[in-house]
């Protein structure tokens, strides 16, 4: 029997989460489109690959969204950190390109506590920190039933979680109703 | 007009003002132009002594003054630049006496009634201002009268002062033009044979007035001190800076910042009474040594509440080096905006101040301008559909519209290997090392290239893009281009 899907998935606020999968931006989207108030994303400057407003205008309203560029690691962790503790954005995204230690990791719990915001590191394979409160990978599947307007189908699997079970579930954004639908696993 | 003291008033010309501000800043030997163009002919604008004696005028078409004198070194000449001198020089003139006014784009004129004896008497202040003003190197000629006319007359034309109560004798023999006239009326006055200011005087009223209207006779009143014109002093611009010096210095953060807050507060109060509010603020501190250190900050939105700006600080005085001591501190708010007084509602606008707050101490640490949004533009080009702005000066907008998907990630397009150059999509591709296969495809949505911007990567001409569903799950964007047949990769959808 699989888990509850929403006793983890709004994430726990005043908490740090991670997610990494190849959908993983597009995780950190549907987590901004459901909380209220800015988001701030942290990205370093030097990545090609920028988020487009536009893709994200099915999420939420690209008009609440900061973006900060800095310059390595290092400085992103300072501004998440600062971000996290002033409380003003409920949710704060972070690109991680390098592997986070333990020191860091419960630093931004730390301030995200102090803050009562959320915090979302978007990590590449295996580089996260064991303080994290739970850790995400987000793929997307090939729906062979699906409709014309739909999105992405999407695999969101819950691989570490300190405060609950694992679990992993099939779920699409709704675009008209800007929420998060759990489909039931295709059946063969 | 009055008993009391005789009015006396001072007017300078500067006949050089723009090619003396150009020679400060960079010496020049020899013959020596301003240009500026006038309906597409570079004509000198102003130019030096030397070069007025090799016969060259203002006005002259500058290949001409060329052809005239090869060795015409010249510059661009910048009006703007000129009038922020002219102001510079009135507030100099501000040491002789309070009530200085702007003449024309090239004078000033000075009320210098019961101020002369403060310099040993009027001869003397003419000869001090004369000193002062060709040490800097400024060619000025100066008039001394007492009305502003006559004054402006004597600077003009055959420089000198009148004694009291005597304009007519000393402006008898000037020439009309010398009474601020117009050309047209310069020259129908030598027609009627009227060529000096004495016979102007001496002529019948009436048929002057009906032949060249009023305004002759009013400058003729003005210069002979018949009729009185006022001189409009400018107001000095506020100036928003305050400063503690400290009788012994302090180096520890607590005390600093405890200044810092003094000067705030101070800095605070005239920015609230002049309705504004700082943006970028500079504090200057002086340590012992003489060495000094400067703290900037840049705020994300104008303000004046010295208990919001002061927690800013902080980060910035941290890493201040203070040395043996600080022993002075100055704070200037370098960057006003206006910020009116504004009614409080009861819709809580304190998050918003939270989040200004929050973007200006980010922006302390990685630069204001790395804090952005995103803003919609007008455009159908992908990459060109957003542009993205610093959120301290910027709004956010909310006129997003997508009439077709969009994908979240785009980047720089990359050509796709493995595939035929056909317009159907393909049915396999490699891309970053991973194999996909098409499961379904929908497209093509043509984009045709903005020809009236030079853009590299659209020399491939019209792009078809496709909206391609792998069986890996990812759905990519993908574009062919028929004028260049080949298949390339720009997106990712969510």
């Amino acid at each position: 029997m699989t888990p509850d899907f929403a006793k983890s998935f709004p994430l726990r606020t005043a908490r740090v989460h991670e997610v990494c999968g190849p959908s993983s931006a597009s995780f950190a989207a549907v987590c901004a489109g459901v909380a209220q108030g800015t988001v701030l994303w942290i990205r370093e400057h030097w990545r090609p690959e920028g988020v487009n407003p536009l893709g994200l205008s099915p999420f939420f309203d690209p008009a609440k969204l900061l973006i900060a560029q800095v310059k390595d690691q290092t400085e992103g962790l300072a501004v998440a950190e600062e971000a996290l503790r002033d409380g003003s954005t409920p949710l704060v995204i972070l690109e991680i390109s390098q592997p986070m230690g333990l020191i860091q990791g419960r630093r931004l719990q730390l301030s995200a506590k102090a803050g009562k915001s959320t915090g979302l590191c978007l990590i590449p394979d295996g580089m996260g920190s064991n303080a994290a409160e739970s850790r995400w990978h987000a793929a997307p599947i090939f729906d062979p039933f699906s409709a014309p307007g739909d999105s992405t189908l999407q695999r969101y699997e819950l691989i570490k979680n300190k405060s609950g079970t694992l679990g992993s579930w099939h779920v699409r954004w709704d675009t008209a109703s800007r929420c998060l639908r759990l489909v039931s696993a295709t059946g063969e | 007009m009055f008993d009391g003291i005789q009015r006396r008033v001072v007017s300078v010309w500067f006949p050089r003002l723009a090619s003396d501000r150009a020679l400060r800043l960079r010496p020049i030997e020899g013959p020596f132009a301003l240009t500026h163009s006038i309906s597409n002919t570079n004509r000198i604008y102003c130019l030096n002594v030397a070069a007025e004696r090799l016969g060259l005028s203002a006005g002259m078409p500058f290949s001409d003054a060329r052809a005239f004198c090869p060795e015409l070194q010249s510059r661009p000449a910048d009006p703007l630049a000129d009038r922020r001198f002219q102001h510079a020089l009135r507030r100099w003139a501000v040491r002789y006496c309070p009530w200085v006014g702007l003449e024309d784009g090239d004078g000033l004129v000075l009320d210098i009634t019961g101020t002369a004896h403060l310099f040993g008497g009027e001869a003397e202040l003419l000869m001090d201002m004369r000193q002062r003003l060709s040490r800097a190197g400024i060619t000025a000629r100066i008039g001394l009268s007492d009305n502003r006319g006559a004054a402006w007359a004597l600077a003009h034309h055959g420089e000198g002062s009148a004694p009291v109560g005597a304009a007519l004798d000393v402006l008898h023999d000037l020439p009309v033009a010398a009474l601020r006239l117009e050309e047209k009326t310069v020259t129908g006055l030598g027609r009627l044979g009227l060529r000096t200011i004495g016979e102007l005087a001496n002529a019948p009223r009436a048929p002057l007035s009906r032949r060249f209207g009023s305004s002759l006779l009013m400058r003729l009143d003005q210069a002979l001190g018949q009729q009185p014109e006022q001189i409009t002093p400018l107001k000095d611009p506020p100036h928003y800076g305050v400063r503690i010096t400290l009788p012994d210095p302090i180096g520890i953060k607590s005390d600093v910042m405890e200044g810092t807050s003094r000067l705030l507060t101070q800095l605070c109060a005239k920015l609230k009474s002049r309705e504004t509010g700082a943006r970028i603020l500079a504090l200057t501190l002086r340590r012992v040594d003489q060495d000094s250190q400067q703290v900037e900050l840049r705020l994300a939105r104008p303000m004046r509440d010295a208990t919001r700006i002061l927690p800013l600080f902080e980060r910035g005085i941290g890493d201040v080096d203070a040395g043996y001591g600080i022993d002075q501190m100055r704070l200037e708010a370098v960057q006003v905006e206006p910020m009116p007084v504004q009614q409080l509602s009861h819709v809580a606008s304190g998050h918003k101040d939270q989040l200004d707050d929050l973007i200006t101490r980010i922006g302390t640490r990685i630069g204001l301008e790395n804090v952005q949004r995103f803003l919609p533009a007008d455009s159908h080009i992908p990459e060109r559909s957003y542009q993205i702005a610093a959120a301290a000066f910027s709004s956010p907008e909310s006129t997003w519209s997508t009439i077709r998907p969009r994908p979240l990630h785009i980047f720089p397009p990359a050509p796709l290997l493995g595939t035929h150059a056909v317009p159907t999509p393909p049915k396999r591709f490699r891309w970053r090392r991973m194999s996909f296969a098409t499961a379904r495809t929908s497209g093509p949505e043509r984009i045709a290239p903005e020809w009236w911007l030079e853009a590299d990567e659209w020399r491939t001409g019209v792009r078809d893009y496709w909206c391609v569903e792998t069986r890996q799950g990812r759905r990519l964007w993908l574009f062919f281009t028929p004028q260049s047949p080949g298949w390339y990769i720009q997106g990712e959808f969510a």
